[in-house]
């Protein structure tokens, strides 16, 4: 018997029956010729949110993102009107990178009054203008307005930053659609207080999703975070959703939360006792405006043991929001068919003392002992799957998110491929 | 080097140390002995130091005070390790690494 009820149609994923409930083949994962076709039919021409409007405070605040799956580096800017733009990192005389420090590959963030580039000094206005060229008569017939900065689609959704290759997309808040209207209004403003964790992972960039989209893992995998009694309780129970729901591309699952805090405190660990805090953030909430009541757009089923809801933005953001006043990003940005750069960031309202500063360690370095396990995990996946000794994997009603998302990227490569032929 | 109530701690200050990359490396050089002498002494202080840090606005805590709060935060680090995990990495973590490239300042 379900601890808490499931749809009429009978199970989460027979609401969308388009979803089918056949087992997955998980060739999309291990195939380098798909790889190639979903950085055509995804990426090249999906938002793709590249950071927050805290990274850039005032004018001439920047920051570069390295974007292997486009064969591109970005930067993203603030410029004189207060406007954010974004812009290829690439000077329009021979093509050198514009902004970067000592390693060309590396990300770097900073504030200037305009680009020069390393390498014969062009210059370039915040807004992408070429301003200067070095010895200007030199050249031919060259008119500066000519040679801007080649920019990019960039728009802003509750102070998340998004870009998009494609010219022609329509507009973000069009894209991200009903959850991301649900969700308007709440104090991702006031959380400003920043956690930033990335690794390196040896696997396709939708099997850390997958690891993300279900908890169904969680009882197991991580079975030696809780204290024996609990572990044994939590194992037997098994994990159930509260909530699914998809608005495609995008889907959300939503979660109990009895660990914040925790009914019982023999429960926890001695060292969550006396921070109160742990894995699922301080046990008290801040106090700020807009926590209560919370947007129209979080629990969506409306349960009492409610406590957190994951969002994932097509394709490669995970937004996942806790009860008590914090939230947290996943991004998974794949660098080859078996290897993707994973990065976190958890979002808290500033510390005013000492132990709200603790608490917010505790869950930091709470999530990062999960987090390594998963990782882990993800490269003894992918070993296997590449092995092809078997293909399709049977996914269960809590694992309706990645049935999801296999068969969005794979509708997405499909369409591509027709219009192309 | 810590505020002078806390001066049981002055054996451990090696743990006041600027970033979890260092605690964490810290954690991994350390033998579960080192760590568990360090947890027995610092976690019945640790709602104690958090009592006295209080006192003190967070961005203006005194050098003293500001050791005491890393090495709080090391103690944070290495209460996986004592109370969960027995040993110093995580289990079934094998390679894999997590780096905190950004982390509020104190």
């Amino acid at each position: 018997m379900p601890h808490f009820a499931k749809p009429a149609a009978g199970s989460w994923t027979e609401q969308y029956p388009e979803l089918g409930t056949s087992p997955v083949n998980y060739e999309d994962s291990i195939d380098p010729a798909y790889y190639e076709a979903e950085r055509e039919a995804v990426f090249k021409r999906t938002w793709l949110n590249v950071g927050r409007v805290e990274q850039l405070p005032k004018t001439g605040s920047y920051f570069t993102k390295e974007l292997a799956v486009v064969d591109t580096s970005l930067i993203i800017v603030r410029g004189r009107d207060k406007e954010i733009r974004a812009f290829h990192n690439l000077c329009r005389h021979r093509g050198n990178k514009l902004v970067w420090n000592d390693f060309p590959g590396e990300e770097v963030k900073g504030t200037c009054r305009q680009f020069t580039c390393k390498y014969h000094a062009w210059r370039y206005g915040l807004d992408g203008e070429l301003t200067f060229v070095q010895q200007e008569q030199e050249f031919f017939d060259l008119d500066k307005s000519d040679y801007g900065l080649k920019s990019v689609r960039c728009e802003v959704w509750e102070g998340f930053v998004f870009v998009n290759l494609d010219p022609n997309a329509q507009p973000l808040k069009e894209y991200l659609g009903e959850f991301a209207k649900g969700l308007e209004g709440y104090p991702f403003h006031e959380m400003t207080e920043v956690f930033t964790y990335k690794a390196e992972i040896g696997s396709n960039w939708k099997l850390f999703i997958d690891a993300f989209a279900e908890f169904y893992h969680a009882p197991v995998l991580h079975m030696k975070q809780a204290v024996k009694d609990e572990a044994d309780k939590l194992f037997n129970v098994g994990y159930e959703a509260l909530h699914y729901e998809i608005h495609s591309p995008h889907s959300m699952i939503s979660s109990w939360g009895g660990m914040s805090p925790p009914k019982d405190l023999s429960i926890v660990k001695p060292i969550e006792r006396v921070l109160r805090s742990g894995l699922f953030g301080p046990w008290e909430a801040p106090d700020i405006e807009g926590l209560d009541p919370l947007p129209p757009g979080l629990n969506p089923g409306g349960h009492r043991a409610w406590g957190n809801d994951s969002f994932e933005f097509f394709p490669n953001m995970t937004l996942l929001i806790w009860k008590p006043g914090w939230y947290l990003t996943y991004h998974y940005w794949p660098t080859a068919v078996d290897r993707h750069i994973f990065e976190a960031n958890l979002y808290f309202v500033p510390a005013k003392t000492a132990r709200e500063r603790l608490k917010q360690e505790l869950t930091a370095v709470t999530f990062k002992e999960y987090a390594l396990q998963d990782g882990n995990t993800l490269e003894a996946t992918q070993t296997m799957l590449k092995s092809r000794v078997v293909t399709e994997f049977p996914l269960c009603d809590q694992e309706l998110l990645l049935r999801h998302l296999h068969k969005t990227v794979a509708d997405r490569v499909k369409e591509h491929t027709d219009a192309a032929q | 080097m810590l505020p002078s109530e806390f001066a049981v701690l002055e054996p451990f200050t090696a743990w006041v140390l600027e970033t979890e990359r260092e605690r964490y490396s810290k954690r991994l050089a350390s033998s579960m002995e080192e760590m568990q002498a360090f947890y027995d002494v610092a976690f019945p202080l640790l709602e104690q130091a958090s009592d006295h840090l209080d006192k003190f606005p967070l961005d203006e805590l005194p050098e003293p005070e500001r050791n005491l709060l890393l090495l709080m935060f090391s103690l944070v680090n290495v209460s996986f390790p004592v109370e969960v995990w027995k040993q110093a990495r995580v289990p079934d973590s094998g390679a894999a690494y997590m780096d905190l490239v950004v982390e509020p300042k104190v």
